[in-house]
């Protein structure tokens, strides 16, 4: 029932979007080379599907990569904040600090560094989105619910007369039945964030030098004034932008299914 | 959704208790296990709510603390249990006070405590989190007990249901199950009872009762009746710095003891006489 008329909005949404655009170019004449109708874009994507579909699957590669990069590293950052006091003091400052630094600097580094290849997109891809992902969990594993907490502690205080390994071992516990579950949550905001901004990252590196995925395939488009490709090729990445987030905020919500569970859906 | 509104079928009465909590549970020496309270002192931010109480837990029985809103019941039961002051309290924080199980038994891993608001873990079946205890002490859960306490408490048919799905009452009820889980000679219950209908919660105190045999147990409450049910002995906390009051119980035969079905002339004036004291 709710579906057909999800289905119907966005339906709606996209026919109107579409038919303001082609308005627009109609109406205001601009010439080609500047905005090009919806139906030039369309002609320009059957035209070059094949290109785009290959450039869209390496882009797509890369964010992939980036993502599991930076969410694994991420998860194993702010574990390692949570254990270990020490590194929390030591190594906090520095993440906190590394974000003043923008991102998109660090491009034509990486490129240097890295090479035209993928590698320097991937590492582009992580870079942007490993302080969310590891903000995120951080957060969500420091504000586990006090009461949860102190029941878990209730339950396990007889336990304390342990040795070193016994208290570790009741430690891993409490982190993988109540911390690491009620971190979730939070963990999964930082994941939509992550889903949202990977796609800039391998894009501004494909921008900064790069001979495959879509960013290239903009950027030579745009040099050889075939303006209708750019628009194609921008468009493929919205839809694959989009088609990203969607299944990992469903994913999400599979997951972590009792944190929006008396929320109503928000698109 | 199922509601809890519909009145539970609640176990088999008396003969299933015995598989509920086997003997293994507790040492014979830990069921008869009192504990006692000294010169407990309780105050947040120039406010004293307990200045030198004691407090005496009979081994073995129901001790029931009747005091009106605000007056520091469920802080003297986190004191008890060994728990920090309640976080919400900020400022200055008196906080202190001698606990001692009987047979010198640490109070370590033999309390437990059922706080008001329930914490149950959300991504959880209710038995899931019937036996976290044991999970979290790295112990075998054994689901048959769970299932056994669950069916006692009327959830036996949601045992494989996501706490999510359950009413406020429900979530009451298998809060009240984790705590009967928890292989503790001592057990300390906050207002346990609070968000039921009357009904269910007539049965539960009765059921109550029947579980917590051969526990020590205080169970806090501002509700008269309640502590004239359940309670053998019932403690009355009145004033600031709080003091402690006994009350006078029958106790003179068998049928007497809790629980007490509360329909004689004289449990009837008793009742009138605990509510004028405590409103005094």
């Amino acid at each position: 029932m709710r579906l057909p008329r999800r289905a119907l909005r966005l339906a709606v949404l996209l026919a109107g979007l579409l038919a303001l655009w082609s308005l627009l170019v109609h109406l205001a004449d601009v010439p080609d080379y500047i905005l090009p109708g919806p139906w030039a874009v369309l002609r320009a994507w059957r035209a070059h599907s094949a290109l785009l579909l290959e450039n869209a699957a390496v882009t797509l590669a890369e964010i992939t990569l980036g993502m599991a990069i930076a969410i694994s590293f991420g998860a194993l950052c702010a574990l390692t904040l949570i254990v270990f006091a020490t590194a929390r003091h030591w190594l906090l400052p520095v993440l906190v600090a590394s974000q003043a630094l923008p991102v998109f600097a660090l491009a034509p580094i990486l490129i240097l560094w890295l090479g035209y290849g993928m590698a320097s997109k991937v590492a582009m891809a992580s870079l942007i989105i490993f302080f969310p992902v590891t903000a995120s969990f951080y957060d969500g594993l420091r504000r586990a619910p006090r009461a949860w907490m102190e029941m878990a502690r209730l339950m396990t205080c007889g336990q304390d007369e342990g040795g070193l390994w016994q208290r570790w071992r009741r430690a891993l516990r409490i982190l993988l039945l109540i911390r690491l579950p009620a971190a979730l949550p939070a963990a999964a905001s930082g994941l939509r964030i992550a889903a949202a901004t990977a796609p800039i990252g391998a894009i501004v590196g494909e921008w900064v030098g790069s001979s495959e995925g879509l960013g290239y395939v903009m950027l030579r488009a745009n040099a050889r004034l075939q303006i209708d490709l750019m628009f194609a090729a921008l468009l493929t990445l919205a839809c694959m932008a989009v088609l990203l987030y969607v299944g990992i905020d469903h994913a999400l919500r599979r997951i972590a299914f009792w944190s929006l569970e008396d929320e109503t859906d928000h698109y | 959704m199922a509601q809890s509104g519909s009145a539970p079928a609640l176990g088999a009465g008396g003969r299933r208790f015995k598989s509920c909590c086997p003997d293994h549970v507790f040492s014979a020496r830990a069921r008869a296990a009192g504990v006692s309270l000294q010169d407990a002192r309780i105050g947040f931010a120039g406010d004293v709510l307990f200045d030198g109480l004691s407090l005496r837990l009979a081994g073995g029985r129901i001790t029931a603390l009747l005091g009106r809103s605000g007056c520091g019941k469920s802080s003297l039961l986190r004191l008890i249990a060994g728990l920090p002051p309640p976080p919400s309290r900020r400022g200055d924080t008196i906080w202190q006070g001698r606990v001692s199980l009987d047979g010198n038994l640490a109070r370590e891993g033999n309390i437990a405590l059922m706080e008001q608001g329930n914490p149950l873990l959300p991504w959880c079946s209710a038995l899931d989190n019937i036996v976290i205890g044991a999970r979290l002490r790295g112990e075998t859960p054994d689901r048959q007990r769970a299932l056994e306490l669950l069916n006692a408490l009327g959830l036996g048919d949601k045992a494989q249901a996501r706490i999510s799905t359950f009413s406020g009452g429900m979530k009451q009820r298998a809060a009240l199950a984790r705590t009967l889980y928890e292989p503790c000679p001592v057990v300390l219950m906050d207002e346990p009872f609070a968000a039921l209908d009357a009904i269910t919660r007539w049965r539960l105190q009765r059921k109550a009762v029947e579980l917590l045999r051969g526990r020590t147990c205080l169970l806090v409450t501002h509700d008269p009746l309640e502590a004239l049910c359940m309670g053998h002995e019932i403690l009355l906390l009145k004033g600031a710095p709080a003091r402690l009051e006994s009350v006078a119980v029958p106790n003179a035969n068998p049928r007497d003891d809790p629980p007490r079905n509360l329909d004689s002339q004289e449990q009837q004036t008793l009742h009138a006489r605990l509510l004028g004291r405590l409103a005094s």
